[in-house]
């Protein structure tokens, strides 16, 4: 199985974005449970943040920001629990890259795992973000993962992605599932070595 | 300086460094359940690829059952079809599943440790951010996405990074009417909801070292809730006296060479932090929830928080749980007027939190007008309880005995808050709308806490009827 892939490479998202205001914004709210009851993840993406927007005006409603691909967030985005199919929703809803000031772990491997990256800005940055985006909804930004800045208008703020996370997206093997398995003699010595496995104490002896 | 259990479990795991500079980690326990798999199986279909270690994979049901009636096919059809989709991907791929009517059925973080699956020096994973409660044996466990369930079927690994570990003492001892959920919502409420994130926490001091197994898997449950994907407890007698027999457990021989092994691996007294807190436990007192995150909570006695007092960075969170819950600022949250008492969930559905809460709700009664419910967290609980009487107990109280499934901590099943009911509950999670309804309300508390709401129709200090 390849690797690599040149269409799996996401070194840039471009595109306008959509401010969600808020600190701890759970993926109970980014997608209800009642919608997990399903076997696939299509039609996830008309429901997404569906609680927060029956209490109207939110920026997932709003005319100015649809067709949106960053998403502007504040701290802790997509804590809770670790339903991919909170990622997968906002994906389907038209959602390339995130953009805040930090994300729940869980989320933010989620998202690695659908090739969605995952840009982490100062509070101050994500606030400045959030404000130009609503003065001027047609404003353009690039989400550069080599640079590791957010480039909007003649401004730039810095936006860091991890090494690890930043290289499988630069090389298109964001997708562990191929790495994992170039190796297959390794794991089976890693599950030789540990005494659980196979039930078999008695290697431990020596 | 020592290494931690963290630091060894992962060594000890660690299959190579992948070129990404993440580490390719062995899966040694994978337990999978209805809601985040059946996509995982259809991808592994898609590219043609198998379940590499059938033999340390293990299925159940809990998110969708119906604690009522479970006759098939269940009322709700997406439920049924789930139902199927689970039967039919472990049929498929050749994996052990126990399904409703096994007598093995029950919230996957009830049965892992109870069928002694979950031992200490294993990694474990499943689609399930509460996967950290088996770190209570000193396991390194942590909840995935559907993505990596893929990953961790057809490879038994995941690409992981390393996280940091802190280290939490909690000394002294607990005070009568304080419970492993105190202590954990105390940790929480002191670091912050997002205090953990990347670390994982070793929960240590005399508090713990003195609590039982289920305690300690309650501390370790709700380690997402502060942030930390993973938490555990060194490995102890404790820990071993639990195992000993149980059905997946080593025997005899194997049983000796194992604790020898699972003692080797706990952190040592020289063993080295990223960073260490302590708490005193004698200051820790029956807590509840008043807010719309696990970290927005108070002691019983204590009121909602005045907003000038706030750190500027918390006052719009505050301000929004406050008005979402429906308390002014200062106000006490004691006398809270509650519509249900839930008593269940993977962090207190266990033998002992049962025990707890039926001292409380025996020869009492629910409060006309509150509903209340007890699900056990396993068909093995509930069958203990019933033994032990503990089902006519809650009955004669006026609460509704269930059978075993995750029921109202998310309601995915029929169980549900309505409108904007409030719920005095000993599940895990108290954000918006978590109890199935978009303007329910929840507040987390003990199991003590939670019957001596229901018996009372208000938020109510238990230690006030103890004795
Ligand atoms: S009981 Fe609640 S938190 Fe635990 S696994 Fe079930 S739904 Fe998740």
């Amino acid at each position: 199985m390849a690797t690599t892939s040149t269409d799996r490479i996401r070194s840039k998202v471009q595109g306008r974005a959509v401010p969600v205001r808020g600190a701890d914004i759970d993926t109970d709210r980014i997608i209800p449970a009642r919608y997990l009851r399903t076997v696939t993840f299509d039609n996830l993406g008309e429901h997404a943040f569906e609680d927060d927007r029956a209490g109207g005006g939110h920026p997932f409603d709003d005319e100015r920001f649809q067709g949106a691909s960053v998403l502007l967030a504040n701290a802790n985005f997509g804590c809770g629990s670790s339903r991919e199919h909170a990622p997968q929703a906002l994906m389907r809803w038209g959602l390339h890259a995130f953009v805040a000031e930090s994300f729940a772990e869980i989320f933010f491997g989620n998202c690695i795992a659908l090739g969605l990256p995952c840009f982490v800005v100062s509070a101050v940055d994500a606030a400045r973000l959030q404000d130009a985006i609503e003065v001027d909804p047609n404003l353009m930004l690039t989400c550069d993962v080599g640079g590791q800045q957010v480039r909007f208008g003649q401004q730039v703020v810095e936006a860091k992605i991890p090494e690890g996370p930043r290289e499988q997206f630069l090389k298109g093997t964001w997708d562990a599932l191929g790495q994992l398995l170039e190796d297959k003699e390794a794991i089976a010595k890693t599950a030789q070595s540990l005494p659980y496995v196979g039930g078999t104490w008695r290697k431990i002896r020596t | 300086m020592g290494k931690n259990l963290f630091e060894s479990v992962w060594e000890q795991h660690t299959v190579r460094e992948l070129p990404s500079g993440q580490t390719q980690l062995f899966v040694g326990l994978h337990l999978i359940h209805e809601v985040t798999s059946p996509q995982a199986f259809q991808m592994l279909r898609e590219r043609g690829l198998k379940v590499m270690h059938p033999d340390r994979t293990f299925a159940t049901v809990d998110h969708i059952v119906p604690t009522d009636i479970r006759d098939r096919p269940f009322l709700d059809d997406l439920a049924e079809k789930m139902m199927v989709a689970i039967e039919w991907n472990t049929k498929e791929f050749e994996l052990p599943f126990y399904g409703v009517g096994d007598p093995r059925q029950g919230v996957v973080h009830v049965i892992g440790p109870e069928l002694g699956l979950t031992q200490p020096g294993m990694t474990i994973v499943c689609g399930d951010s509460h996967t950290a409660t088996h770190g209570a044996f000193g396991a390194i466990a942590f909840g995935i996405g559907t993505s990596q369930v893929r990953d961790a079927l057809a490879t038994q690994c995941l690409s992981m990074s390393k996280t940091k570990v802190r280290r939490i003492e909690v000394r002294g001892s607990l005070k009568e009417g304080v419970y492993a959920k105190d202590v954990i919502l105390a940790i929480i409420g002191q670091l912050g909801v997002k205090g953990g994130m990347g670390y994982a926490y070793e929960y240590g001091g005399d508090v713990i070292d003195a609590m039982s197994m289920e305690e300690r898997m309650t501390v370790c449950n709700m380690s997402i809730e502060g942030g930390a994907r993973c938490g555990y407890v060194n490995p102890d007698d404790t820990t071993f006296e639990y195992l000993e027999g149980r059905p997946h457990a080593p025997r005899g021989d194997d049983f000796a060479m194992a604790t020898q092994w699972w003692s080797s691996l706990a952190s040592g007294e020289d063993a080295s932090y990223d960073d260490v807190v302590s708490l005193d436990g004698f200051a820790i007192a029956p807590t509840v929830t008043w807010g719309i995150t696990p970290g927005q909570s108070c002691a019983v006695d204590e009121c909602t928080p005045k907003l000038d007092t706030v750190p500027d960075s918390d006052r719009t969170g505050v301000a929004e749980a406050l008005e979402y819950m429906g308390f002014a600022e200062e106000q006490p949250v004691v006398g809270t007027e509650i519509d249900v008492a839930f008593i269940g969930s993977c962090t207190n559905s266990r033998i002992s939190d049962l025990r707890e809460a039926a001292k409380v709700a025996k020869s009492r009664k629910v409060r006309e007008g509150v509903k209340a419910l007890v699900v056990p967290g396993s068909v093995q609980v509930r069958e203990q309880a019933q033994k032990e009487g503990l089902h006519e107990v809650f009955q004669e109280a006026g609460f509704e005995w269930r059978e075993a499934g995750c029921s109202m901590c998310l309601a995915m099943n029929p169980d549900k808050l309505r409108g904007d009911q409030i719920c005095a509950s000993t599940s895990n999670r108290n954000f918006k709308g978590r109890q199935g309804s978009p303007t329910g309300r929840t507040l987390l508390m003990s199991p003590a806490m939670v019957a001596a709401a229901a018996v009372t129709g208000s938020i109510t200090d238990v230690r006030k009827l103890m004795n």
